[in-house]
């Protein structure tokens, strides 16, 4: 039923119709009539950040933890050009984001008015649609049309562009109605030849392995119930990205911990060497790869994804299936319960046998030592003391973040946010926040590194005012550690700008905001001190003073295959300095 | 090696394939900003546009065909198809030369100056190639000529011995044959 309002109370209703509890902004010019709006009502609660790209990271952290839509709303020009760097995270990882921006009005559009930027030409490419609402009667079936299309499909970030004057006119309402988008129909179910092709591959495997990737996550938890069940039927191991870490329990027997880039020797090479790969929801990125030319050269490939243009994009896949990762793990369950296929058990004997031959490699082992702190050891102690609390964690980016993807188990989906595709460092402590509005009792754990928390560290303040007990891990080597590994293992160990010469001291830092400030330099404090930093009821901000020159292992240097990764336990610095060829080093 | 594939940093590809060039047809919203995440698309995903030509040709339903010629190998052009479908205002995306035969027409306005011989001799090739004249003075002729693009070349170059100074085309339309749309 049509009701007349004007644009700044049709962006509230819109939000409450579609049950949005929180909303991340920063107000300015031309969003105040939006404000003023927000000021008036108690439905939706409004979080001050304190820089906007810090609003749609935390977005995305509210996001990636719910499985509800992150919202965003910020002024124009420096405002919506502050939230790019957010947008182009969601649009890389898949998450499903609103981002309400102002805009000077429409007459003055295309005039350099103060703060006016093109906002709808600076996020096309950032953003899965976007919107200039030019009249006010559009307004809210663009909002509404806004979040079908976030959450929808393949997930992803979207902009409304509202100007000054639109917020003020008065127009026509619609609520929320069953969309029928007249193009855009996202394919959910797959074509039935296709799974039943596929499980029979499967079921004729002699060598399998599940690869699984963030699609699983984003098609919501039954998916991982589902993808549970099958892989256990099946008794196949099972291997996933970072994205897609918690779809399956790290705890289980069947799970050989991340592959790709940084992850275990025992998944990339049985990635390396399977006869039938089994992607789901996973999109052959080139962290995962390496060298695609020697990627899994003997094996047969199920690809399913929610986006056609996944597929055959790097790898060819040889059963293509087209769909939402639950309702295709349903039918691949059904067929397969269905048939009862007889599986080569004596077949699967020798590949698990192969398979605990890499595992007992102990791939991610390190030298342990007695007087600094590893930060391997740190974060297995962060996992072995927070393993049985209800804990969410975030990263930075960075050597912290693969070395927390190695060491911190995940049983359950949406307990780990990280930036996969963009590696946006200063994603973890904003995301932090989302994730713990969303959930105020948890335990959340943003594990950082000393450069990455700079990024985005004015969003501590925002912690402070809304009483979100986040936890800030630092691992503290004074370096950007990933970059002064690459110059290591690329550019002669000449440690260009790598070094952080006046880093702050995080405890005053800490304090300065209203936050705890903690600092641990000793192996044989550290319990304590974590133990500390668990049962604290504000924010801390836990300074890790750790190994300064540790290197992230196991690695597939670039432009190398997945069965010639480098090993951290027998690898010499020489070995490291040699790893790389020269056409790899061109290589990302 | 030289990187076949665009998608990846890494080089050779196990599938290397050659390059070739086909006409899409892209039916569209005619929404504001529907073009520019169309050369969006190809831009900044390093995809060549050769032809491109859009209008709206259904008004009460705002929609417009785009036309464009792009050249790649078949997995690259598969991926473009693909990457057009994900666009939201997109409704449809056909390789007209993959699906066969299609009729692809294009359209110049060709400017040729001169007196004397030349001229004349202009205006008699003009009739060979049913160009019409739609502009002329003593010293000049604006020929209209339709046809394939490889006809429209060959006129113009030989024009260009024949005093040619200016050229406008339209670029590729095309259509399916036969009694079926799009």
């Amino acid at each position: 039923m049509a009701r007349q309002m004007t644009g700044a109370e049709m962006v509230i209703k819109a939000l409450q119709d579609q049950g949005v509890e929180h909303l991340f902004g920063y107000p300015g010019g031309a969003v105040l009539p939006i404000y003023d709006e927000l000021f008036q009502q108690e439905k939706v609660k409004h979080i001050l950040v304190r820089q906007e790209g810090g609003a749609v990271h935390a977005a995305e952290g509210y996001a990636r933890s719910t499985g509800k839509v992150g919202v965003v709303l910020v002024t124009s020009g420096p405002g919506a050009t502050n939230a790019v760097t957010g947008l182009t995270d969601a649009l890389m990882d898949s998450i499903p984001v609103v981002c309400i921006t102002g805009q000077v009005p429409t007459h003055l559009i295309g005039n350099d008015a103060f703060q006016e930027c093109d906002t709808v030409g600076i996020t096309r490419p950032c953003t899965k649609h976007n919107w200039l609402v030019k009249n006010v009667n559009d307004l809210a079936r663009v909002l509404h049309e806004a979040f079908y299309i976030a959450k929808s499909g393949r997930p992803g970030p979207v902009v409304v562009d509202i100007p000054k004057d639109i917020q003020f006119a008065s127009g026509n309402y619609v609520g929320p109605s069953n969309i029928a988008h007249k193009t855009y129909k996202p394919k959910m179910k797959p074509d039935q030849p296709a799974v039943r092709e596929a499980v029979e591959l499967i079921a004729n495997a002699k060598r399998p392995i599940f690869y699984t990737g963030g699609g699983i996550i984003n098609s919501g938890p039954k998916a991982s119930q589902l993808l549970r069940e099958l892989v256990r039927l099946t008794g196949y191991p099972i291997t996933s990205t970072l994205m897609g870490l918690g779809a399956y329990p790290a705890s289980d027997k069947q799970w050989l911990g991340m592959l790709g880039m940084h992850g275990t020797y025992e998944a990339n090479m049985a990635m390396h060497d399977c006869d039938v790969m089994i992607n789901i929801g996973a999109r052959f990125d080139d962290r995962i790869t390496g060298r695609l030319d020697a990627f899994s050269p003997g094996s047969k490939k199920i690809h399913v994804d929610i986006d056609a243009s996944s597929i055959n994009k790097n790898v060819r896949a040889d059963i293509p299936i087209i769909g939402d990762c639950a309702y295709v793990l349903e039918d691949m369950l059904r067929i397969w319960k269905a048939k009862a296929p007889v599986i080569d058990k004596a077949a699967h004997k020798v590949w698990w046998k192969s398979i605990e031959g890499w595992r007992a490699k102990k791939s991610l082992s390190y030298k342990n030592s007695s007087d600094v702190i590893m930060p391997q050891y740190a974060l297995q102690r962060l996992q072995a003391l927070t393993k049985d609390r209800d804990t969410y964690i975030t990263t930075e980016v960075g050597q912290h973040q693969m070395w927390a993807a190695q060491f911190i188990d995940f049983e359950e989906p949406n307990r780990w946010m990280t930036s996969g595709g963009l590696g946006t460092m200063g994603y973890g402590l904003p995301a932090a926040i989302g994730c713990q509005l969303a959930h105020p009792k948890s335990l959340v754990i943003d594990v950082a590194g000393d450069a990455s928390i700079l990024m985005n560290i004015q969003e501590c303040s925002t912690a402070v005012q809304y009483r979100l007990p986040v936890k800030v891990f630092i691992l503290n080597n004074e370096y950007m550690g990933m970059v002064r590994q690459w110059q290591q293992l690329l550019h002669g160990n000449r440690l260009s700008e790598s070094y952080t010469e006046a880093l702050p001291d995080f405890v005053k830092l800490a304090e300065a905001y209203g936050w705890k400030g903690m600092r641990c330099e000793h192996p044989a404090d550290l319990d304590d001190a974590i133990k500390e930093m668990i049962d604290t009821k504000v924010p801390v901000m836990f300074d890790c003073r750790v190994a300064k020159l540790a290197n992230c292992f196991p690695m597939i240097p670039s432009g190398k295959p997945h069965n010639e990764m480098l090993l951290g336990e027998d690898v010499s610095d020489e070995e490291v300095g040699r790893a790389i060829s020269k056409e790899g080093k061109v290589l990302v | 090696m030289p990187n076949a594939n665009p998608q990846t940093h890494y080089s050779a590809p196990a599938y290397s394939q050659e390059v070739v060039s086909r006409t899409l047809s892209v039916l569209v919203d005619n929404e504001p900003g529907v073009l520019a995440r169309v050369i969006g698309l190809f831009s900044g995903r390093g995809y060549n546009i050769d032809s491109l030509t859009v209008t709206e040709t259904e008004h009460e339903k705002h929609v417009s065909r785009i036309t464009i010629v792009t050249r790649g190998t078949p997995a690259v052009i598969e991926q473009i198809k693909h990457q057009l479908e994900r666009l939201v205002p997109v409704h449809r995306v056909r390789d007209l030369t993959l699906e066969g035969q299609s009729l692809e027409r294009e359209l110049a306005l060709v400017k040729v100056a001169g007196k004397g011989e030349k001229r004349i001799e202009a205006l008699r090739l003009a009739e060979i190639f049913r160009a019409k004249v739609i502009d002329t003075s003593i010293e000049h002729f604006v020929f209209e000529i339709t046809g394939k693009s490889s006809k429209i070349e060959t006129f113009i170059g030989i024009m260009m011995e024949l005093g040619l100074v200016e050229v406008s085309r339209t670029g590729i339309a095309a259509i399916g044959r036969g009694a079926s749309s799009m």
